[in-house]
């Protein structure tokens, strides 16, 4: 069994933020506008974290790091959810079921990554933007949690497109908006569990290292060092 | 049987017919109050049905404050609900005769505030239409079911726990008036007031007063466990459990209080609701105080020692930061204030114990809310811009709805039963004195041979 990951090396990582808009458009999230945004309520499922690079004081250079979900394989969201609306599945991708979601928050809580979002109103697209939702996506009603999937609804498509063709799926066949819209490939996707696979050696790599390790969430998602 | 029960409780209820008074009569001042605490309710009601049409993006929540208001509000009414079941069981089992009229008054408000602790966790619901989805697809990893099956459990006990010694009051009620009949008639279960009646109802409230204990307790360790099985900063704290459930008695003590003053000042109850009662309860908050004072230092001087960076961000939110207000006015209000006041012989009067309660309910609501909120202000990794939360009208209306509901169950219940229990009152006036004389001489050392000396000494002159 396939275990998904991704590596985004920060080396390459020019903080363009096409990740950020290619997670958006392929997962029809709602754009909220500045005040609503002035609440902490946009989505980005895929963020640009800040925080203080390497440089001289008193002005340290300014970096940004993208994060999606990190996948955690022992994700704490999944231990808190009273009615199982959150899982990880074999696969180690951690899904949400929106329509089982009771809208507690308490997922959002745990999460130390903050990689959790909420539907605080019923989304909603300015015209024309309304006509170009994607259809693979469900659209999130009002009072549910929603967050990054690996856009597992590509992974779908591509295991349909195997089975009809008889094979497993091939390395490259499956990859989220994201990783595929980075113009500099600072971001790799792939199967962790298989060690010939370039995700693998990256992420086994001198460089590789995972957000807030010492918590002990072993997260899929491992970034590569910079400056080395 | 029933005649001679009749006969002998007769005389003894015209001695305690105030008691039936606010049952009996009800004057303007009654639809006066009822009518302000409508319109206060019907404010929240409004402001949840705007919720409920737009979504929480009417409350002041957002990223990375999932939780406000509604969370507080949860943690602080089953702290407050401590105060009936837990207090009255503990009087119960050491046998301390100065109980008898204030158990009622502190059974109510375990029953009526829990309903709001749980309303407010369904008022946080994203999708209330779907919380029916905690019993079809409840999975008992997650705290909040564990919250879910003690808080039911809890309530169903502290329902029978106030029933159980009301049975008694209900059939004088029953006998002794001509409202409401056919209901009294059907919750006094045919009472009569045989021995045998007696006996085993108070073999059942022996054993409920036990079995409450327990449960009680693991309210509000597992109301700590939503927060405390989590890894967040200042969260995750093994301290958390007694904490909660200190702070809950605490809390609930000086609700007790305060309704007690309320009922004695609106009804009259000068006579039955003594100084003594609020001197003994001044106590149970002070020395309340001190254990709560002992576990909140206990926590910020371990997190302060230990110096983690993400604790001791959250640390100092609470002490020098945003919410340095709110810790500051917590310490004096939970603290200072009732120390003062409760220390002091003097100063522990009714009016004393009265204003060091209120002072504690504001504390403890403060509390609350600097254990919610902060923590989740600033998260692990840094996000864009500093999120400050403050509620809005909607999140104000329905705390406001939920005090003023509280106020009118608990008024009309003393509209439909009687407040201070009657036959425990009659029970003491006619058996306990004998009792308590006869436990007082199983205390002290037998008199022995000496005494007749004496006897012979006094008589000799």
């Amino acid at each position: 069994m396939a275990k998904w990951g991704m590596t985004i090396d920060l080396d390459r990582c020019t903080a363009c933020q096409a990740c950020v808009t290619a997670c958006q458009v392929e997962n029809n999230l709602p754009p909220t506008g500045p005040g609503e945004a002035h609440q902490g309520r946009q989505f980005t499922w895929m963020e640009m974290i800040p925080f203080e690079g390497e440089g001289e004081r008193p002005k340290p250079i300014e970096r940004l790091l993208p994060r999606p979900c990190l996948h955690c394989d022992n994700p704490p969201c999944v231990k808190v959810c009273p009615v199982e609306a959150t899982f990880k599945n074999e696969e180690g991708i951690v899904g949400q079921i929106f329509s089982r979601c009771i809208g507690c928050r308490y997922c959002t809580t745990a999460c130390p990554y903050t990689a959790r979002y909420f539907n605080w109103h019923k989304p909603e697209w300015p015209e024309p933007m309304g006509q170009y939702l994607n259809p693979d996506v469900s659209v999130r009603p009002k009072g549910v949690v929603e967050k990054c999937t690996f856009c597992h609804h590509r992974l779908q498509n591509a295991r349909d497109q195997a089975r009809a063709e008889n094979r497993p799926i091939r390395e490259g066949e499956y990859t989220p908006a994201c990783v595929e819209a980075c113009p500099t490939q600072a971001m790799v996707f792939g199967d962790l569990s298989n060690p010939h696979t370039e995700v693998s050696t990256l992420a086994h790599s001198r460089r590789a290292y995972k957000l807030l390790e010492d918590l002990g969430t072993e997260p899929k998602v491992i970034y590569l060092r910079e400056g080395e | 049987m029933t005649d001679s029960t009749k006969a002998s409780s007769a005389p003894a209820l015209a001695e305690d017919s105030i008691l039936l008074d606010p049952i009996l009569h009800t004057g303007p001042k009654f639809y006066v109050t009822v009518a302000v605490l409508l319109s206060v309710i019907a404010l929240g009601v409004c402001a949840y049905l705007t919720q409920y049409r737009e979504g929480l993006g009417v409350t002041g929540l957002g990223r990375p404050v999932y939780w406000g208001f509604y969370i507080t509000n949860f943690v602080f009414f089953i702290g407050i609900s401590h105060a009936g079941t837990l207090i009255s069981a503990i009087l119960r089992i050491v046998g301390a005769e100065w109980r008898r009229t204030i158990t009622r008054s502190a059974e109510v408000i375990t029953v009526m505030v829990i309903l709001f602790g749980v309303g407010n966790i369904l008022v946080d619901l994203g999708r209330p239409d779907r919380m029916m989805n905690v019993i079809w697809h409840g999975r008992l990893g997650s705290p909040l079911l564990w919250d879910v099956c003690s808080i039911t459990i809890y309530l169903t006990m502290s329902t029978t726990y106030l029933y159980l010694p009301l049975i008694p009051d209900i059939a004088i009620l029953r006998d002794h008036t001509t409202k409401r009949r056919w209901l009294y008639r059907a919750l006094a279960l045919g009472w009569t007031g045989t021995p045998q009646q007696h006996r085993v109802l108070e073999f059942l409230i022996g054993v409920m007063a036990i079995v409450v204990i327990p449960v009680a307790i693991s309210v509000h360790t597992v109301v700590s466990f939503v927060f405390a099985m989590t890894i967040q900063p200042m969260w995750h704290s093994a301290i958390f459990g007694p904490y909660f459930v200190v702070g809950a008695i605490f809390s609930g003590i000086a609700a007790l209080i305060c309704a007690m003053a309320l009922i004695r000042w609106i009804y009259g109850l000068g006579e039955y609701l003594k100084d003594i009662h609020f001197n003994n309860l001044g106590l149970l908050l002070l020395v309340m105080c001190f254990a709560w004072f002992y576990f909140t230092g206990s926590e910020f001087l371990t997190t302060f020692y230990g110096s983690e960076p993400a604790h001791m961000t959250i640390f100092w939110m609470k002490v020098t930061g945003p919410y340095a207000p709110h810790f500051w006015t917590m310490v004096v209000t939970c603290f200072i204030i009732p120390v003062a006041i409760l220390c002091n012989k003097r100063t522990r009067t009714i009016l004393g114990t009265v204003i060091a309660s209120v002072s504690v309910n504001i504390g403890m609501y403060l509390e609350r809310f600097i254990i919610v909120v902060p923590s989740l202000s600033q998260p692990r990794l840094p996000h864009g811009g500093d999120i400050v939360y403050s509620p809005s009208w909607v999140e104000w209306s329905i705390l406001a709805a939920c005090f003023a509901a509280f106020t009118l169950m608990y008024v009309l219940f003393t509209k439909l039963f009687p407040i201070v229990s009657i036959w425990e009152v009659q029970e003491g006036r006619e058996k306990s004195i004998a009792e308590v004389t006869e436990r007082l001489k199983r205390y002290l050392p037998e008199p022995h041979t000496p005494a007749p000396k004496r006897q012979e000494a006094e008589v000799t002159p």
